[in-house]
């Protein structure tokens, strides 16, 4: 699948009819989900009442940052080891994608832990080690497009942001099990999603309700698609932006 | 490959620490103020001083280590060693490798030895001064490290320095954390082991990476 979408030509062939079907899918399973998550789903008193309906977006997003910090370092790695262009023109559409789910994986914790964990703002924003990973990862997503932005050539700027990428994947690990380490008695409930001891209990140690689960699976493919549509998007522009080019230069040599 | 090149990396980033005359002060200035500047954020109170006081120093070293990252690499490229040091192939990892070492060397080994001073000043219990001095240079080492992948990085980038510390911050986490806490529990503690297991994997690994980078900055 991959090595066949690696032809650009087939890709733009793909991505035209994939973008809007994963965009309209992603919009109506994050709408679904949403639509019962706020409305319909009965408020759990011991999550901080109908503040842990941002569960519902906080959730997933925090499942997509580390994809996508993941997926930034494979492409990177792809490029830097085969130069394939399609490569680094999803790296570089990931960056922002990623960036912006970090951001809200931030802010919808900090809605929810407002009340969820019986803490007040400040103490939670920069006091709690899971969303403070989630910030040095939206940092790192910072830092590679901020050595994009300011390398000139693209080819320079694709070969240094790889390099970064890649050494932040590795890092990325450490830095999670430190600033785990760093407070040892989190107000973050332990992840749980589909373990047991789970946020929303029927009863002590028994697997997450059903009826929130089913909602968050509906929000975890519904912005996966939503993602993936607007990772597709700026992968399509860059290569419209790099084909102008290429025909301005040709052009330009013509005349 | 002849010692010689790592040798010359090793003479010439010494004597730029010389020549430059400041060079040397500066993160040592820089260092001393940050950590002068906090009982006047922070107020005065003895107890509060000397609890935060490992902490703040920790602060002030991985600053400090900035101050100084933005020339490492960007002087080499200008004029032109770099481009000797590439003719050489292979060695690049190696001299990059010596270059942050000289580095740490001169603006992040005399940070250790001001610490007593300064720990003495902010009223830090003497018998923390051991594991907090072992921790910055081993700390220091590990900045160094990952904050010379984001100087190579953006060494044909001018006025890098905000770039540097927006990339090299992030990877500062593990060390910070490791080496706070093991100020507070000592050398005997499974923080020290980690902290020392972040300075190997930083060795490991930074040199490569800053080699890569370097290869790219001087195209």
């Amino acid at each position: 699948m991959l090595s066949y979408l690696a032809n650009p030509l087939r890709f733009m062939r793909f991505s035209r009819l994939a973008v809007p079907i994963c965009f309209a899918l992603g919009l109506v399973m994050v709408g679904w989900s949403l639509y019962n998550g706020l409305l319909v789903v009965p408020p759990d008193e011991r999550q901080g009442g109908d503040l842990m309906r941002a569960m519902f977006t906080h959730v997933p997003s925090a499942w997509l940052c580390m994809g996508l910090y993941a997926a930034l370092a494979g492409a990177s790695f792809v490029w830097y080891i085969w130069r394939h262009e399609l490569a680094d023109v999803a790296a570089r559409a990931i960056a922002p994608i990623g960036a912006g789910y970090t951001a809200l994986c931030f802010i919808t914790g900090s809605i929810w832990g407002q009340k969820g964990w019986g803490a007040g703002w400040h103490n939670l924003i920069l006091g709690d080690s899971r969303l403070m990973s989630v910030l040095v990862l939206f940092f790192l997503f910072l830092g590679y497009m901020a050595l994009r932005a300011a390398l000139e050539t693209r080819q320079k700027a694709a070969r240094a942001a790889a390099i970064l990428a890649m050494v932040g994947m590795v890092n990325v690990p450490i830095i999670k099990v430190s600033v785990d380490m760093w407070q040892t008695s989190t107000i973050h409930q332990p992840s749980s999603v589909i373990s047991i001891g789970s946020p929303t209990p029927r009863e002590e140690g028994s697997g997450m309700n059903p009826v929130y689960l089913q909602q968050l699976l509906w929000g975890f493919g519904g912005h996966t698609l939503l993602a993936a549509a607007m990772i597709m998007m700026l992968m399509r522009s860059e290569v419209y932006t790099q084909q102008g080019d290429r025909l301005l230069a040709r052009k330009l040599e013509g005349a | 490959m002849t010692a010689s090149p790592l040798l010359s990396a090793f003479r010439s980033s010494l004597s730029e620490a010389w020549a430059s005359g400041a060079g040397l002060l500066l993160p040592l200035g820089f260092f001393a103020g940050t950590a002068t500047m906090v009982p006047f954020t922070l107020g005065s109170e003895a107890e509060l001083l000397s609890r935060v006081g490992p902490g703040i120093l920790w602060l002030a070293l991985a600053l400090s280590s900035m101050v100084t990252l933005e020339r490492v690499f960007q002087a080499d490229l200008q004029d032109g060693a770099l481009d000797l040091w590439l003719q050489d192939a292979g060695s690049i990892s190696l001299i990059a490798a010596i270059k942050t070492l000289t580095h740490w060397l001169v603006s992040g080994f005399p940070l250790v030895l001001l610490t007593p001073l300064i720990g003495f000043m902010l009223g830090v219990p003497s018998e923390k001064m051991i594991p907090a001095m072992l921790g910055y240079a081993m700390g220091g080492l590990v900045f160094f490290l990952w904050g010379g992948v984001a100087a190579a990085l953006s060494a044909s980038v001018s006025r890098a320095g905000l770039l540097i510390a927006l990339i090299a911050l992030p990877l500062y986490v593990p060390a910070l954390i490791f080496g706070v806490q093991m100020v507070e529990a000592g050398i005997d503690s499974p923080s020290f082991l980690f902290l020392s297991a972040c300075t190997l994997f930083a060795l490991g690994v930074a040199p490569a990476a800053m080699g890569a980078a370097l290869r790219l900055a001087a195209e």
